[in-house]
């Protein structure tokens, strides 16, 4: 690896600082799971690595049922799943994140770093945008909150900007008569990346379905929230037809590549497979949730 | 774990004598080795699959900071080329050795290392590696055994003809060579058929997968010594090509085995060891070269693909009257893929009267492939298990049952060599046949069971061994086996069973090539069949000396004495009787001390037959197979450590389902390996696996003083056709290539759905 | 020239000073600038765990955590597992039931499962294979190291 320089500021205010200053030739580290693989293959060239895990921000973990949830954006995922409260109330989420490495991987990964790392793949984001979380951005010009559905522009592209970086991720709190899923698929049992996946949410009334949200990873430059797929559940009954539905429209609004993870059809088909089933896991955590 | 009765220490399963060290960290592997000065060495490697090599400019990288010296092609010595050396695998020309060392005038694979680089940290040579120029003439590459096979092919090399069957052709191919092998009249064979089956299959690269990539240290010393310490299979077989590389005398190079972290059959051939040493003459000091993990899988000599046609005829009744089988095995950028080895094991686990035999070894712009374990039988067997369950399956008589049916036996002849020795193929079967895995019912929906068998020759060649006798009745063992599984305790017990002492009282030690006698490599699942038995040679010379001690001592005539299970006694007088221990604390007192040595090079390794039973459940939505079951039941003749014998099963069936499941190099249309990495070259993780059950068998080996076998290769062997036949069970679908991943299964899935 | 980074940390639970670049890894720290060559690469990318350490209370890929954010933290290497000359019932469990072959993977595995047991003392089968899927064997094929675990486990609630 090239040398690089390390600083490791104790507030958002120096973090930004820094980062402004260097320009492109810093980034920010969390876990370092994704930065420092990717430094040694040389996809980015830096001078500095900024280490925001000295950020009292950044490490924020606080829920209450009325408040909803904060993830700051440099904890680990094993804090997150192993705060009983927090999975009992998100396991959607908790599905994401379990499924990311493996344990060692998972003692440092962040939630905030699969973010920002904005991989097609991502496994965490499907499930932040079915929950409806919110980014939320420190920068040279102050704070600024952005839906984690329009956070990722590109592939490993976001709407960080020069000096910015993410402080925080925020849910909502859990509705009654809702549930959540991730479903990835992947040759491996575990230590994989997704050849296709789907995060979905229900929120059931009285057997039908209210609203849903349907979100697709690894079949498009970014994770893929496909609307029409919820949509065209809105106000159907929670059953085989109404999912076969939805199933098909994910799988049609899919745009994967092929690439030595998939094939185009592949991938296609998984959509289908994986929205139904998610979807059936859901609806089912949604009865259990009234 | 089973101990088994008619022997003291063979047959039970110690603590291995390097635990301490291998539980603790302290284990010293090549990676790991220290010494003073230490510069650190990075390769330099081709982009280009293929690629004429014009000029190289290392000017910029000699002068940038921390860098000591770089070295290319031009600092390889050029005579001694036409000589052909063996690391255990084959005789290889040293030109071929040298040039994928480092590549003179062309680049034939992407990753062929073209110069190497020593700096004062890793880092620095490195970075430096980007420093030098080179410019390149990129060429047409071929990438598959059709492609390089087309008569306009792109060449790799412009006057190789393709060799074998008694001639040379006369035109440039990609065809290295070809050899027929054959048995009886194929052709009439076939007419006496009832059901015939012929398939094709494809088989992908795959790699060996040890944990830790290749490595060495090189000292080129001020008295013209150059010492190596590496992580290797065969420090005597390192000694010499690395000698003749650098056109040394053999005795000018010294060769450390440290421990090593896998090997498989990859750590024979060796990539480091030459350019460190010429990095470490030009700077005087010690060179450290490890390979990263990108390294070890685009410079090192993975198991290549394959391309195999197969066609059995059987009767009505199931008895197999006629063979066929074209084994197209790619070689990649230098001859040799050892399509040799699997044309010789293709169908030996069978008794039919009517084979042809067809292989090809075809150049390919990829790395040079190398063996891994039983090399080229584990694509064989994919192929032969699958036609045969075919056949089975249409004469509707139970897998095993036909293959009992045509079990190869003691005396059964054989396409490429004399009739089987005496094997435990019919043992084998019929212990799966009424093993608890094949009488339970296996129910639900999408669950398959398959079956496989699979055989695994086993060599000799030569072992040497020294042992010394302690004051306090312990010894002290040398031997030149590479250890990469505990095999210098399996040595240790079978001296320490001649000897009557406790295996713990046996302190064995592998040696370095100045210190114990040639001793072959590791590999050929030879090491506790030949060392073993120079070990126990070694402990019948010490044996004899100490009866001739005793003798001495109790001035009695040696021929009346013996020693039993660790006591000294007459046959003659009862009252005389010494403890081993006791014998040993007078030797000092009474003579020279006692060293046995055993020096072997024996025939008759007998080789191991090995069947597998799976259980699978597909998911035919998305062709996931998931692995429910699994029995493994292999002939070792003794198992000398049941334990150590069982891990051996386990380890090689698991890389047998990476490989029929997963693991690929995935090649872009330019001819680079696409997943480089343990991510996406999936092997198995402990959750993709449930327990596997290691059945052992014995049908003692006639030939060998404890009845060994070689045990270590054929496990990996039948469970590709085991699992392909399961697939077939549970969705009806059959797949002809390897890996069979959740894509392929699936295709297979749908394709038989829309016949 | 660029100046180190005086990096201070307990380790195996000594003070230890040491110099390094930014740019290495813990891991490389450990192997090449302290000594300690317990904890191996295997594949520099978190995909392999034979480089595993306890850092901060969990287990991590060393190869994926700089030296320098060792700063003030406390890391158990495969080195501090024993207990003086008396091995862990980890280590005990791992020899007697010959849950290694080569024996690379070997360090990084048992600072995993002891880091297992002491978190969850009573695992069942799957709940070790999952634990323990971020470290790669290529020999055993993890029967017996699953089973090594298993009755590590037995021993430790005996004791």
């Amino acid at each position: 690896m090239k040398w690089i320089d390390y600083a490791a500021p104790h507030s958002v205010r120096g973090a930004v600082d820094l980062l402004g200053q260097a320009g492109d030739k810093a980034r920010i580290m969390a876990g370092g799971t994704d930065l420092l693989v990717q430094l040694r293959l040389r996809a980015y060239d830096l001078d500095l690595v900024v280490d925001g895990k000295g950020i009292p921000d950044l490490n924020e973990l606080t829920y209450d049922p009325i408040n909803g949830l904060t993830v700051g954006a440099a904890v680990p995922c094993y804090r997150i799943y192993g705060n009983a409260a927090v999975a009992q109330a998100y396991p959607g989420l908790i599905d994401a994140i379990s499924a990311i490495g493996g344990t060692q991987i998972q003692g440092r990964a962040s939630l905030g770093g699969n973010l920002c790392n904005a991989a097609p793949s991502a496994d965490s984001i499907p499930p932040m945008i079915a929950l409806n979380a919110t980014a939320r951005i420190a920068g040279p010009n102050g704070t600024r909150e952005v839906a984690v559905e329009d956070f990722c522009t590109g592939v490993r592209q976001t709407v960080i900007g020069q000096g910015e970086i993410l402080t925080s991720i925020h849910f909502p709190p859990p509705e009654a008569n809702t549930g959540a899923h991730y479903l990835r698929f992947t040759p491996r049992n575990e230590m994989d990346i997704a050849v296709a996946g789907a995060g979905v949410s229900v929120t059931l009334n009285n057997g039908n379905i209210a609203s849903a949200r349907v979100i697709l990873s690894a079949v498009a430059p970014t994770p893929l929230f496909v609307k029409e797929a919820g949509d065209a559940l809105a106000g159907k009954p929670a059953n085989d037809e109404s999912i076969a539905v939805a199933a098909s429209i994910a799988r049609d609004a899919a745009k994967p590549i092929t690439d030595m993870r998939g094939t185009i059809e592949f991938r296609k088909h998984l959509c289908e497979v994986l929205t139904r089933r998610a979807l059936n896991t859901a609806i089912e955590r949604a009865k259990e949730n009234n | 774990m089973p101990a088994t009765t008619e022997f003291d220490v063979v047959g039970t399963s110690p603590i291995r004598h390097d635990g301490a060290d291998k539980v603790t960290g302290r284990a010293v592997f090549g990676p790991d080795f220290q010494s003073a000065g230490l510069l650190h060495g990075k390769m330099l490697r081709s982009p280009h699959a293929h690629a004429r090599i014009k000029s190289i400019d290392t000017a910029k990288a000699k002068a940038a900071p921390g860098v000591y010296a770089v070295v290319t092609a031009n600092d390889l010595p050029s005579n001694g080329g036409d000589r052909l050396v063996d690391l255990g695998i084959g005789p290889i020309r040293v030109e071929f050795l040298r040039n994928n060392i480092l590549a003179r005038e062309k680049v034939l694979y992407k990753g062929h290392a073209v110069a190497g680089v020593a700096a004062i940290s890793a880092h620095a040579a490195e970075e430096a590696l980007a420093l030098i120029d080179i410019e390149y003439e990129a060429l047409p590459s071929v990438m598959t055994i059709s492609e390089a096979m087309k008569p306009d092919a792109p060449l790799l090399y412009d006057n190789l003809k393709t060799s074998g069957l008694g001639e040379a052709s006369d035109k440039p191919s990609n065809v290295a060579s070809r050899l027929r092998l054959s048995l009886g009249d194929a052709g009439n064979g076939f007419e006496d058929a009832d059901v015939i089956v012929e398939r094709e299959f494809d088989t992908s690269a795959v790699h060996q997968g040890y944990i830790e990539p290749h490595n060495c240290t090189a000292l080129w010393n001020t008295d013209g010594r150059l010492h190596i310490w590496a992580s290797t299979q065969g420090a005597f077989g390192a000694r010499t090509a690395v000698a003749w590389i650098l056109d040394l005398p053999v005795s000018q190079v010294k060769v450390t085995p440290l421990e090593i972290g896998g090997g498989f059959g990859g750590k024979t051939a060796l990539y480091l060891d030459p350019v460190a040493a010429l990095l470490s003459k030009q700077t005087g000091q010690p060179v450290k070269m490890v390979m990263t993990r990108q390294e070890a899988f685009e410079g090192t000599g993975p198991t290549l693909g394959s391309h195999i046609k197969v066609k059995i005829g059987a009767t009505q009744e199931g008895a197999i009257t006629a063979a066929q089988a074209s084994l197209a095995y790619e070689a990649g950028g230098f001859p040799g893929s050892l399509v040799t080895i699997p044309a010789m094991s293709v169908f030996v686990a069978y008794d039919i009267p009517n084979v042809t035999i067809d292989g090809f070894d075809v150049l390919t712009n990829k790395p040079k492939t190398e063996p891994y374990r039983a090399p080229g039988a584990t694509n064989a067997a994919f192929a032969v298990e699958s036609v045969v369950d075919d056949i089975a399956d249409r004469l509707g008589i139970d897998p095993i049952e036909f293959r009992l049916r045509n079990a190869a036996k003691e005396g059964t002849p054989r396409a490429e060599s004399p009739p089987h020795a005496l094997i435990g193929g019919v043992e084998v079967l019929e212990a799966m046949k009424h093993h608890p895995h094949y009488t339970t019912p296996l129910e639900g929906p999408n669950r398959g069971r398959g079956v496989a068998v699979g055989f695994s020759g086993s060599i000799g060649f030569h072992s040497s061994c020294t042992i010394t006798v302690n004051a306090d009745g312990t010894v002290a063992l040398v031997e030149g086996s590479s250890d990469l599984s505990g095999s210098r305790t399996t040595v240790a017990m079978q001296a320490a069973e001649v000897l009557g002492i406790p295996a713990e009282d046996v302190h064995p030690s592998v040696g370095d090539t100045d210190s114990v006698g040639f001793t072959f490599l590791t590999g050929g699942s030879r090491t506790t069949f030949a060392t073993g038995w120079a070990a126990y040679e070694a402990a019948q010379d010490v044996a004899r000396q100490m009866i001739a001690r005793a003798a001495l001592i109790w001035d009695v005539n040696a021929d009346a004495l013996k020693l039993e299970h660790g006591v000294f006694m007459s046959t003659a007088d009862p009252e005389l009787r010494m403890t081993f221990k006791k014998l040993a604390d007078q030797i000092e007192a009474t003579g020279e001390t006692v060293i046995g040595r055993g020096l072997v090079n024996p025939s008759g390794a007998g080789g191991s037959f090995i069947g597998d039973i799976v259980d699978v459940e597909v998911d035919p939505e998305t062709g996931k197979v998931d692995i429910l079951r699994f029995t493994a039941v292999q002939d070792v003749g003794k198992a000398v450590h049941p334990g150590q014998v069982e891990g051996q099963i386990q380890g090689g069936t698991t890389q047998g389902i990476g490989w029929a499941l997963n693991e690929e190099y995935f090649m872009t249309d330019d001819g680079r390996m696409a997943n480089p990495t343990l991510l996406d070259y999936r092997m198995p993780t402990s959750l993709d696996l449930p327990m596997i059950d290691a059945v052992i068998v014995e049908v003692p080996n006639p030939a060998h003083p404890f009845g060994v076998r070689g045990v270590g290769e054929a496990s990996i062997v039948p469970p590709a056709g085991a699992i392909a036949n399961a697939i077939h069970n549970a969705v009806g679908a059959r797949v002809g290539e390897l890996p069979m991943k959740p894509t392929t299964v699936a295709k297979a899935i749908w394709d038989k759905s829309n016949e | 020239m660029p100046r180190k980074t005086h990096v201070q940390t307990i380790i195996n639970g000594e003070h230890i000073d040491f110099l390094c670049e930014p740019r290495q890894s813990l891991l490389e720290c450990l192997r090449d600038v302290i000594g300690l060559t317990g904890s191996k690469e295997g594949c520099n990318d978190g995909n392999c765990g034979a480089c595993t350490v306890v850092f901060d209370g969990r287990i991590v890929t060393s190869c994926l955590v700089l030296g320098v954010e060792a700063e003030g933290k406390e890391i158990t290497t495969i080195e501090g597992i024993a207990d003086g000359n008396t091995l862990h019932p980890v280590q005990q469990a791992y020899l007697e039931n010959a849950a290694l072959q080569c024996g690379i993977c070997t360090p990084g595995f048992i600072v995993s499962s002891k880091a297992l047991l002491d978190q969850n003392p009573t695992p069942t089968e799957h709940e070790i294979r999952y634990w323990l899927a971020n470290n790669l064997c290529r020999c055993t094929g993890y029967d017996k190291i699953v089973r090594a675990v298993q009755d590590a486990a037995v021993k430790m609630q005996e004791a």
